[in-house]
């Protein structure tokens, strides 16, 4: 999750846009329209932002797909454990008697707010770390990129599962707090921020260093505008795009730390389902349920393939390398 | 470049001195302490006694105190004991740096094996089948849960065809037995590990492809073959080596869920055990050894650099 494995890529091989002009009888296009033009080629990157839209919606309707089916998501019945799919439960039950569909819809709320929330949360400080480095520089960046440096340099997961061993209360948090049901997703959220945020803190930074020698910039400061105005409206609205890009694919990154995290023991909490703490059991219920053990992992790895896609595409609509040549 | 080396060197032992310390002050955060344990196997033990023990063993003297006491017996060579293993802390772990050693190794040059021809086999053809199929593929290994891949493996190799032990460690019998055992978590962490490297490789390559000192290779008529392994190739290794050391952390993750899912005694386990079961002491010098292991990592990769590229010199 440190380093993406998702180098920025020239735009090799794509019809360049004068091409695209033409096609377009000539007229010049908006950068709008050149984005969707793009990212609508990416054939890929549009099954996966279909994908991804209709998981939210199911997810979403977890609760009414439960009034639909008759059935509770967390109501334990030993009796009916292991049950194959049926009119009742359209993909069965687990091992403790619950319906799989609904725990997987539900692990899939949870799997996409932890995916959605950390990523954000990385973005924003990463890009406050960056844009500090990056325009001030000197000292302050030497020791904010060291630092960078430095956490990219650790061993992430076992750092993380010390960081989730921690007990709360040792820290003086409230009791009610950290005995609520969704304190576990509050806590790999924090958990994911603190690691996370180090790939867009070097992006922004590389990009501020030739932001921050561009005449509007310079024309700026000689204007007399005050540091944190050029950050905020000159420099940041021009970094945005590889914000997006570098977010988008980390997502998926994330979701399968949770879900690693989750398997382990130490991040989602039963009884709230997680597709990562859906799959603890499965390795000793490979020999009497195995597609138990088929479903959550299923849904982990289509949701991050298709996240890491979705960016693929946005890299490729965004490429600013390739909107200069117009 | 030998001050280089040294100030590197200080700066890795730097960063590890920090990370002892923020390893030291979390494992005071978890839950229950040594005597907690102690107290829960012990009914009769009376609050008294447990506030004697505690001040016996110094864990009523603040964080920093304790630290230093550790920071001076770990200075002498001496980690402590094991409470699971009742056996000195490094005993345990160096063997198991040792498997997790052999682990990584074998898995990440059966990657960089894969990864080097796709890479550059794609990126000479971009945007064709071919490109299109080992991008697909590569997006795939990174996409994977890899606890889920292993569980796939298992019941694919060991449950299905039965070909292949479900975990576990050979006994020290034979090398050929015992290599059986290796054959199903080297296979995991290579898939984890090679689609990342594919990426890498392929946009590496494609940036040497497009530099003009290929140009030229090609107007004097060289093949795409001599091209491809006299120019490219070793441009195209720079960038990769500064990510493939950055992903040794990545590297030692895959390992540690490799390792907890065919129990295979490494260090990624015995680090998980340690945290699950309060065995503080190992927990804090497993996560420092896989610490100095990444940086060392680091350190080796800019060393490769100036092999790579000359004109890289360091002052």
């Amino acid at each position: 999750m440190t380093i993406s494995p998702h180098p920025e890529t020239p735009n090799e091989g794509r019809p360049l846009l004068a091409a695209e002009a033409a096609l377009a009888g000539g007229a010049a296009l908006s950068v709008r329209q050149i984005f969707w033009r793009r990212f609508l080629a990416h054939r890929l990157a549009v099954a996966s932002l279909a994908f991804l839209v209709l998981l939210s919606l199911a997810s979403a309707a977890a609760p009414l797909v439960e009034a639909l089916l008759g059935v509770d998501g967390n109501l334990v019945d030993l009796f009916n454990a292991k049950q194959p799919p049926s009119a009742q439960h359209p993909l069965g039950t687990d091992e403790l008697g619950r319906d799989t569909l609904v725990r997987l819809l539900y692990g899939g709320q949870v799997s996409l707010i932890v995916g959605l929330a950390a990523a954000l949360g990385s973005a924003v400080i990463g890009s406050f770390l960056g844009i500090m480095a990056g325009y001030y520089g000197g000292r302050l960046d030497a020791l904010l990129m060291r630092f960078t440096d430095g956490v990219i340099a650790l061993p992430i997961l076992p750092l993380l599962i010390i960081l989730a061993a921690v007990d709360l209360r040792k820290l003086g948090l409230p009791e009610d707090l950290v005995a609520s049901e969704s304190i576990s997703i509050y806590r790999i959220v924090v958990l994911i921020v603190l690691v996370g945020w180090t790939t867009v803190a070097r992006l922004v930074r590389g990009a501020t260093l030739s932001m921050k020698t561009r005449e509007f910039v310079r024309a700026a400061e000689a204007m007399g505008a005050p540091a944190r105005r050029i950050m905020l409206v000159h420099i940041l609205p021009n970094v945005v795009s590889p914000i997006i890009v570098a977010t988008t694919l980390s997502v998926g990154g994330i979701i399968l730390l949770e879900s690693v995290l989750s398997f382990l023991g130490l991040g989602i909490q039963p009884p709230l389902p997680s597709w990562g703490n859906m799959l603890t059991n499965a390795q000793e219920l490979i020999w009497e349920a195995p597609v138990l053990a088929i479903y959550p992992g299923l849904l982990i790895f289509l949701t991050v393939i298709a996240f890491n896609f979705l960016g693929d595409g946005l890299q490729d609509a965004l490429d600013p390398r390739a909107i200069q040549e117009d | 470049m030998l001050a280089y080396l040294a100030r590197r060197l200080a700066e890795s032992f730097l960063v590890l001195a920090i990370m002892s310390f923020v390893i030291f002050a979390l494992l005071g955060l978890m839950p229950g302490d040594p005597i907690d344990v102690m107290i829960f196997s012990d009914p009769e033990m009376t609050p008294e006694d447990a506030a004697r023990l505690r001040a016996l063993y110094g864990l009523d003297r603040p964080i920093a105190e304790r630290y230093l006491t550790w920071l001076g017996s770990a200075l002498q060579g001496d980690f402590g004991y094991s409470r699971l293993y009742n056996r000195p802390t490094l005993d345990i772990l160096l063997p198991r740096l040792g498997n997790t050693v052999v682990l990584m190794g074998l898995s990440l040059f059966l990657a960089l094996i894969i990864a080097l021809p796709a890479g550059i086999y794609a990126a000479t053809r971009p945007q064709s089948l071919t490109d299109h199929g080992i991008n697909l593929i590569a997006f795939a290994g990174i996409s994977i849960p890899p606890f889920w891949l292993a569980i796939l493996l298992i019941i694919l190799f060991a449950v299905v065809l039965g070909w292949l032990p479900a975990g576990g460690m050979g006994d020290g019998q034979s090398f050929w037995s015992d290599l059986r055992f290796l054959v199903l978590p080297v296979l995991a962490l290579t898939i984890a590990t090679v689609g990342g490297v594919i990426r890498f490789m392929r946009a590496a390559a494609i940036e040497a492809l497009r530099q003009d000192f290929v140009r030229t290779a090609r107007a004097k008529g060289l093949s795409g073959r001599q091209i491809v392994i006299g120019h490219v190739l070793r441009n195209a290794m720079i960038p990769v080596a500064t990510i493939l050391a950055l992903q040794m952390g990545n590297l030692f993750s895959g390992a540690l869920i490799t390792e907890t899912i065919f129990a295979y005694l490494g260090m990624g386990k015995t680090i998980y055990d340690s945290v699950v079961g309060n065995d503080y002491n190992v927990a804090l010098v497993g996560l420092l050894l896989a610490t100095l292991t990444t940086l060392l990592a680091n350190l080796l990769a800019d060393l490769a650099y100036t092999w790579l590229d000359p004109r890289i010199s360091y002052q």
